[in-house]
C-alpha cells in the first residue's frame, strides 16, 4: 500500500472575484522510504502541497489516503495526533522556540506524545546526538549557528520515529558547505527508512532525490525518477554497498 | 500533554515577559486587594456596632413612665408616675418570654470621700437589676434582696466614678456621702465603656430602690411605690419582639386599661436605632465590596486584552506547536493556563496586598477592621474565575487557528 495517495487535490485561498487556485487536480502517490524532491518556481504551490501532505491545511477537494485512512474525515484533534507520530516537520528558518533549549525543543514533540520526562529526556538527548549536537544539549537556539539550529530542527523532526519527514526549503537559510550537511543528515534519515519529500527549487538538491514532482501553476508538469544516483556519496549505498 | 508540562509552558511564557505579566497581574491584585480591605473594615463596622449593641444589652426592653397631660398640654416620657415596684414584679410573673424584670430609679447625687468629689447618675435599683442589664462584678458585692428590704445604705460604683472619688485607692469598704448621706461601698461594676453618642455607662453608682426613694430621691407623693423605669431582659434577640407585646399586655391589664384607651407607659426598645445602623452598614459594606469587584472586573478584561495581544504575538510559535503534534485542547490549555496563572497570582499578590491595607488602617487611621479568611477566599476564587472566563476567549482564538496559516504569518 502506498505511505501515500493524493486523488485529485484543489486547494484555493481566498473566495469572492479573485480566489487563488494554489493546487488543481493534484494525484499522486508516495511510497514508504522513498525520498521525494517538490520542485517548481515560486507560487507554484509546492509549500501548499506540502502543507497538505502534512496535514497543516485541508484541501478544499479531492482526497487524501494515508496508509488507507481518508484524512479528510479526520477531526483536528486526530490531524494533530498524525503530526504527532507520522510526521516531523524541518522549515526554511528553523522554527526552533527561541525560549527553550536545543533538549527541550527537541523533547517538544514527546511531551506532545504525553511521554513520561524522563523516557523524553533520554530520547531528546539521542536524537540530538544522531545529528551530532551532544555539546549543545543546553544551548539557546540564539547561541546556536544556523546549520546547528537546522541540526536541532531535524533532531525534533526525527524523536518520534515519524514515517516521513517534510522539508521546505530546508537549505534555504544556510550557506553552501552548511546546507550540504544538512543534506547529508537527510540523506541518512532516508537510508534508515524514514519517507523524506523535500520541496526546494534547488536542482542539486533535487537530483539527491530519487524521485522529482515539478509543479507549475498548481499543476503536477512532469514526475521523474532518477535511474541512476548521481551521488556517488549516496548513503543507501553507504549502508548497502 | 502533561499538566504539568503545561503549566510550565506557561509559566515560562509569562516569565520571558516580566514586566508585561507584571502590569497585567496588577488590575487583579488592585482588584482583590480592594475587596479585602472592603469588607475587612466592613466587619470592623459591624463589630463595632455589634459591641455598642452588647453594651446596652442586645435583648433589653425599657418601660418608662408615660406622659402627663396637663389641660391639654402634654409634658413628656415620664412626666407621670405610672410605673410601680408591682408593675415588675407583674412582668416577672406573668410576661413569657422574658428572663427579668426590674424596677428601678434615677437620679443625679453628688458623691464626696476624704479625697474628691464627684457628681454621678445615681440608680435606685433592686437585685433583678444585674441580671436584666448583664452588668458584671468586679470587686466586692452586689446589692441583695436583704439591702433592698431595709433600706441598707450601701452603694456600688462605676468604674469612672470610683476613680473620680477614690483616684487609686481600694474603695470597697470605704464610707462615701451620697447627697450627705454616708454610705458603705460594697462592690465595683464591670466596665462597659462609652455608647457610640459618647456617654460614659460607668459613670454611675448604684444604690437600692429602697434606699433611693425613701433617703436620697424621696417619694413621689402621689404614688409612693412609683419607679422611674423597668428593665426587661427578653430571654434572646430574636424574642424581643413578642417580649415587648408581652409586656405591654401585662402592664395595660395591671393599669386597667380599657382597649380604646392609650398606654400610660412607653416601652423601648434599647438596641432598635443600634440594629438598623448595623443593617446599613452592613448594606454598604456589600456595595463598597460590590464597587471593588468591579475593578476585578477592569483586571479581567485587562488580562484578556493582553493574552489576545500574545496570541497574535505567537502566532508562529502556535503554528510550530501545532506542527508538531499540538493539539488544538492543549493550546487552549497553555493559554488559558497562563491567564489563570495570572489572575491566580495577582489573586494571591491582592489578598496580602489586602491585609496589608487593612492593618494600615487600623493602625494609621484608627479604622477598626476585621480580618477574616473567608473574604480573601471568596477573593481568590473570584479571580481564579476571572482568569478562566477572560482567558478563554484569547486561547480559543489561539487553539482555532489553522497550523499552515500560522506557520506563515509573518
Amino acid at each position: 500500500m502506498a505511505l501515500i495517495r493524493l486523488d485529485r487535490i484543489g486547494k484555493r485561498y481566498g473566495v469572492g472575484d479573485a480566489p487563488v487556485e494554489a493546487l488543481r487536480e493534484v494525484s499522486l502517490e508516495v511510497v514508504g522510504g522513498d525520498s521525494v524532491a517538490i520542485m517548481g518556481p515560486s507560487g507554484s504551490g509546492k509549500s501548499t502541497l506540502l502543507g497538505i501532505l502534512g496535514c497543516l491545511d485541508i484541501p478544499t477537494s479531492g482526497n487524501y489516503l494515508l496508509l488507507g485512512e481518508e484524512v479528510g474525515r479526520m477531526s483536528r484533534p486526530e490531524l494533530a495526533e498524525l503530526r504527532c507520530r507520522r510526521f516531523g516537520f524541518v522549515f526554511q528558518n528553523f522554527n526552533l522556540l527561541p525560549r527553550l533549549t536545543a533538549l527541550e525543543n527537541v523533547e517538544l514533540p514527546l511531551a506532545y506524545a504525553r511521554q513520561r520526562p524522563a523516557l523524553r529526556r533520554a530520547k531528546a538527548a539521542a536524537a540530538l546526538a544522531r545529528v551530532g549536537l551532544s555539546d549543545r544539549m543546553s544551548h539557546y537556539p540564539s547561541q546556536l549557528s544556523g546549520g546547528q539550529q537546522q541540526r536541532v530542527a531535524i533532531a525534533r523532526a526525527l524523536v518520534n520515529e515519524p514515517d516521513l519527514i517534510l522539508a521546505d526549503e530546508p537549505t534555504g537559510a544556510l550557506d553552501t558547505v552548511t546546507g550540504r550537511e544538512i543534506l547529508r543528515l537527510l540523506d541518512e534519515v532516508n537510508a534508515g527508512g524514514t519517507t523524506v519529500v523535500v520541496v526546494t527549487h534547488d536542482r542539486d538538491i533535487a537530483a539527491r532525490m530519487r524521485r522529482t514532482i515539478t509543479l507549475t501553476d498548481g499543476r503536477v508538469t512532469s514526475d521523474s525518477r532518477a535511474q541512476v544516483r548521481i551521488n556517488s556519496t549516496s548513503p543507501v549505498r553507504a549502508v548497502f554497498p | 500533554m502533561r499538566t504539568t508540562d503545561i503549566l510550565r509552558t506557561a509559566a515560562r511564557a509569562l516569565r520571558g515577559n516580566r514586566l508585561r505579566s507584571a502590569l497585567t497581574t496588577l488590575g487583579i491584585i488592585i482588584g482583590v486587594a480592594s475587596v479585602v480591605v472592603m469588607v475587612a473594615v466592613g466587619a470592623g463596622t459591624q463589630a463595632a456596632i455589634k459591641d455598642e449593641i452588647e453594651k446596652l444589652g442586645a435583648s433589653v426592653i425599657m418601660v418608662i413612665p408615660g406622659s402627663a397631660n396637663a389641660a391639654g398640654a402634654r409634658l413628656g416620657a415620664g412626666t407621670r408616675p405610672t410605673l410601680s415596684d408591682d408593675d415588675a414584679a407583674a412582668i416577672r410573673d406573668d410576661a413569657s418570654g422574658i428572663v427579668t424584670a426590674a424596677a428601678s430609679m434615677a437620679g443625679v447625687a453628688h458623691l464626696a470621700t476624704a479625697i474628691d468629689n464627684w457628681s454621678s447618675g445615681v440608680y435606685g435599683v433592686t437585685e433583678e437589676y444585674f441580671i436584666a442589664r448583664d452588668w458584671k462584678l468586679v470587686a466586692g458585692r452586689q446589692i441583695d434582696e436583704q439591702d433592698v428590704a431595709t433600706g441598707a445604705k450601701v452603694v456600688m460604683l462605676g468604674a469612672t466614678t470610683a476613680e473620680k472619688v477614690f483616684g487609686d485607692a481600694d474603695p470597697i469598704g470605704q464610707t462615701i456621702r451620697v447627697n450627705q448621706l454616708p454610705m458603705e461601698v460594697i462592690g465595683l461594676l464591670a466596665r462597659k465603656g462609652q455608647t457610640m453618642d459618647g456617654s460614659d455607662l460607668d459613670d454611675v453608682g448604684v444604690v437600692p430602690l429602697s434606699t433611693a426613694r425613701d433617703q436620697l430621691f424621696g417619694r413621689s407623693t402621689a404614688k409612693t411605690r412609683s419607679v422611674s423605669m423597668i428593665t426587661v431582659k427578653a430571654e434572646s434577640e430574636q424574642q424581643i419582639e413578642e417580649a415587648i407585646a408581652e409586656v405591654r399586655e401585662v402592664l395595660r391589664f395591671q393599669h386597667r386599661l380599657t382597649p380604646g384607651q392609650a398606654d400610660d407607659f412607653r416601652i423601648n426598645n434599647v438596641a432598635e436605632s443600634a440594629r438598623l445602623q448595623e443593617e446599613s452598614s452592613a448594606a454598604l459594606t456589600q456595595l463598597l465590596a460590590a464597587i471593588a469587584s468591579i475593578s476585578l472586573l477592569v483586571g479581567g478584561i485587562g488580562i484578556m486584552n493582553i493574552m489576545l495581544v500574545s496570541v497574535t504575538e505567537r502566532t508562529r510559535e502556535i503554528g510550530v506547536r501545532m506542527a508538531i503534534g499540538a493539539r488544538p485542547a492543549t493550546i487552549l490549555a497553555q493559554f488559558l493556563a497562563e491567564a489563570t496563572i495570572l489572575s491566580v497570582a495577582g489573586g494571591i499578590a491582592g489578598a496580602a496586598a489586602g491585609f496589608a491595607g487593612a492593618i494600615v488602617a487600623e493602625t494609621n487611621f484608627g479604622m477598626r477592621v476585621e480580618l477574616t479568611g473567608e473574604p480573601v477566599v471568596l477573593a481568590f476564587l473570584f479571580s481564579a474565575l476571572v482568569g478562566l472566563v477572560f482567558g478563554l476567549y484569547p486561547a480559543m482564538r489561539a487553539a482555532r487557528k489553522s497550523p499552515m496559516e500560522a506557520l506563515r504569518y509573518e
